[in-house]
């Protein structure tokens, strides 16, 4: 062992309860780094994968996003012109001539298409009226698209062929109307027409938005409740490459023209809550990593302090600065790493204590427990941090001790 | 016995900066050669310390040289100057300053460790030789507060001896000591100075003072009386 590790290790061994203390405080700093690490990164994970999974990973509507064109700005171009009063054109909303856009995007390489038809519609069973969200789906090509057939807990997808103004249910749906599977529930639409739909399937996918306010039917159906015969309004895309679809909903809405957005743009405002909320806690744990800091600035300046004799006796033996600088820097790392490997130990506890907790939360996705995400880069960065912060902790005082001057201290002494 | 000179002085001034300066020092002029024993008396405040840490490069005069087997160390480094320090010098002080968290063995093998010329089994024979020669060797494993004042002082002659040092400086050794134990401790050090090594002290007991080869008597920082006895 070097021998300035060695008197480093023997001054904190002879401040057995000081040292403690600041390992501890260490400890905890790296111990709750990892754990809020884990369980942030869990419940983006969590989240990002129920979106995944539950929702297309590119949606093309029937919108656009800039403006319509006016006449006038043919005229006035970008004049300061004010023109009050203009009445858009009523147009048809829905995706026109769907097919050749279709197989253009079903031709896209690792991407699989499905048209929808979606609208508003009300449920109503047994008195109860419901608002919900229906889906027209051609059963065949969404399973290529969503984990709606993986999802479905009661019944079938493919009933949706077999039986005559055939639906299903979000299971929040179901327990909202009191319907079970068989049950015949009355579907109203906006344009006046009333059918009734037997239930042939309940789905639960575990996102609430989901699971409470949306039915799905075969697109025909929806196509003749909504009076919009032939039309679809979405074209639901899912990528074999899920990082990529920003890039490609930017090029298939520079193709089509029709706003086309990727599950990331559709979360964002979710994706930004997460990136606060990060900020927030990693400032909360950065905190708790100073406060150690201190601890480990304290115990090593009072070592300094009370090791000043010893600091010129070193200095008259022959040791350099650097070499008192390195005996006091090792103190500040010695408990620094201390701290950091029972910090390890204690994160990890702490992960699996909160990974074991049960709770029933139904927020945006309905949870059983706290999703913790095990990482060896949580561990490396709470490492990387403490030592830093242990290593400053100590270089400061070991600074001043390397500059002491032995013959002002051996005069003092004497 | 004298041999050619290791340590020389050459118009020595060391003055404390500060609102008032204080000169510690002025026109020190001498020169120490292997074998000697000189010791330096005066009166306190005289500059006695501070001459001997001027000679181990403890400190820098703010005017003249000291040259170290002829070789000036004005222009050296702090670093260079404790290598030199390190492998050529040994400091005995009043106080004993052992590190009191080692045992007797681990502080005099510090200075052998440091400057890493030998093994670890060759580094510990050395130290229990040397502890042997001052009659410590029962004491070997002892830690300071384990050890008596003497003891503890002749742990620190061992170690200021563990890199085989040619010139060995002792400030006031004895100060803390009773006579039997002071009368040791100038005895071995004139043991030192018979086995080559020059030696110079620090001390206001004139017995004692009587002992060494060559007596250096200083006044207000200047050199008034060098004498050699013997």
């Amino acid at each position: 062992m070097p021998l300035t590790l060695e008197i480093a290790l023997t001054h904190i061994r002879e401040r057995l309860r000081q040292t403690v203390l600041s390992v501890l405080g260490v400890t905890t700093g790296v111990g709750f780094a990892v754990a809020m690490a884990a369980l942030m990164q869990g419940s983006q994970e969590d989240f990002i994968r129920r979106i995944i999974d539950a929702t297309p990973h590119i949606t093309v509507r029937d919108d656009f996003r800039a403006v319509p064109w006016q006449p006038a700005d043919a005229v006035y171009g970008t004049s300061a012109v004010g023109l009050s009063s203009v009445k858009p054109k009523e147009e048809l909303r829905g995706i026109r001539n769907p097919q050749p856009k279709l197989a253009l995007l079903a031709a896209l390489p690792g991407v699989a298409v499905a048209p929808t038809l979606r609208g508003p519609v009300v449920l109503r069973f047994g008195g109860r009226d419901v608002a919900v969200s229906l889906l027209g789906i051609e059963p065949k090509a969404e399973v290529r698209v969503s984990k709606l057939a993986h999802d479905i807990r009661e019944g079938s997808l493919n009933d949706l062929y077999t039986t005559a103004n055939g639906i299903i249910i979000g299971s929040g749906l179901a327990r909202k109307l009191g319907a079970g599977l068989g049950d015949s529930v009355s579907l109203s639409s906006s344009a006046g027409t009333i059918r009734l739909a037997k239930v042939v399937a309940i789905v639960h996918s575990g996102v609430v938005a989901i699971d409470d306010a949306t039915a799905y039917a075969r697109l025909k159906v929806v196509q003749v409740l909504l009076d919009r015969p032939n039309v679809i309004n979405e074209i639901r895309l899912r990528l074999d490459d899920v990082n990529g679809a920003r890039a490609l909903a930017q090029r298939i809405e520079r193709r089509l023209g029709y706003r086309t957005e990727s599950w990331e743009e559709i979360n964002e405002n979710v994706l930004e809550v997460f990136q606060i909320r990060n900020i927030i806690i990693y400032t909360v744990v950065g905190g708790i990593l100073v406060v150690a800091a201190f601890g480990i600035f304290n115990i090593v300046s009072t070592i300094v302090f009370e090791k000043t004799r010893d600091i010129a006796i070193l200095k008259s033996l022959g040791f350099t600065e650097a070499d008192v600088r390195a005996i006091f820097v090792s103190e500040g790392f010695l408990i620094g790493s201390f701290g950091t490997l029972l910090g390890w130990g204690l994160g990890y506890a702490l992960c699996r204590l909160l990974g074991s907790i049960e709770i029933k939360v139904r927020t945006f996705a309905e949870q059983t427990g706290l999703p913790v995400t095990y990482d060896w880069r949580h561990y490396a960065i709470a490492a990387a941090c403490a030592l830093t912060a242990a290593g400053l902790a100590g270089y400061l005082p070991a600074r001043r001790a390397g500059r002491l001057d032995p013959v002002a201290i051996i005069r003092g002494a004497a | 016995m004298t041999g050619p000179s290791f340590v020389t002085a050459e118009g020595v001034h060391r003055v404390l900066p500060g609102p008032v300066p204080v000169t510690l020092v002025r026109e020190i002029a001498l020169s120490i050669g292997a074998g000697e024993f000189v010791v330096v008396t005066g009166p306190s405040g005289s500059g006695k310390s501070s001459l001997l840490y001027l000679l181990g490069l403890l400190d820098r005069p703010t005017q003249g040289e000291i040259l170290i087997e002829g070789r000036p160390t004005r222009a050296l480094s702090r670093d260079a100057a404790a290598a030199l320090r390190l492998a050529s010098i040994g400091f005995v002080f009043q106080f004993h300053f052992l590190l009191p968290e080692f045992s007797a063995l681990e502080n005099v093998t510090l200075p052998m460790r440091r400057l890493g010329t030998l093994e670890r089994a060759a580094m510990e024979t050395r130290a229990r030789d040397l502890l042997a020669t001052l009659e410590m060797a029962d004491y070997a494993d002892r830690r300071p507060d384990q050890l008596s004042g003497g003891q503890r002082q002749r742990v620190a002659i061992a170690r200021a001896l563990a890199n085989a040092p040619k010139l060995v400086l002792a400030d006031e050794p004895t100060g803390n000591l009773d006579s039997r134990n002071a009368e040791q401790v100038f005895t071995i050090l004139a043991g030192l100075a018979n086995a080559g090594h020059a030696v110079v002290a620090v001390t206001h007991n004139l017995d004692l003072a009587a002992m060494a080869s060559r007596q250096i008597t200083l006044l207000d920082g200047r050199i008034v009386e060098d004498v050699r006895t013997q």
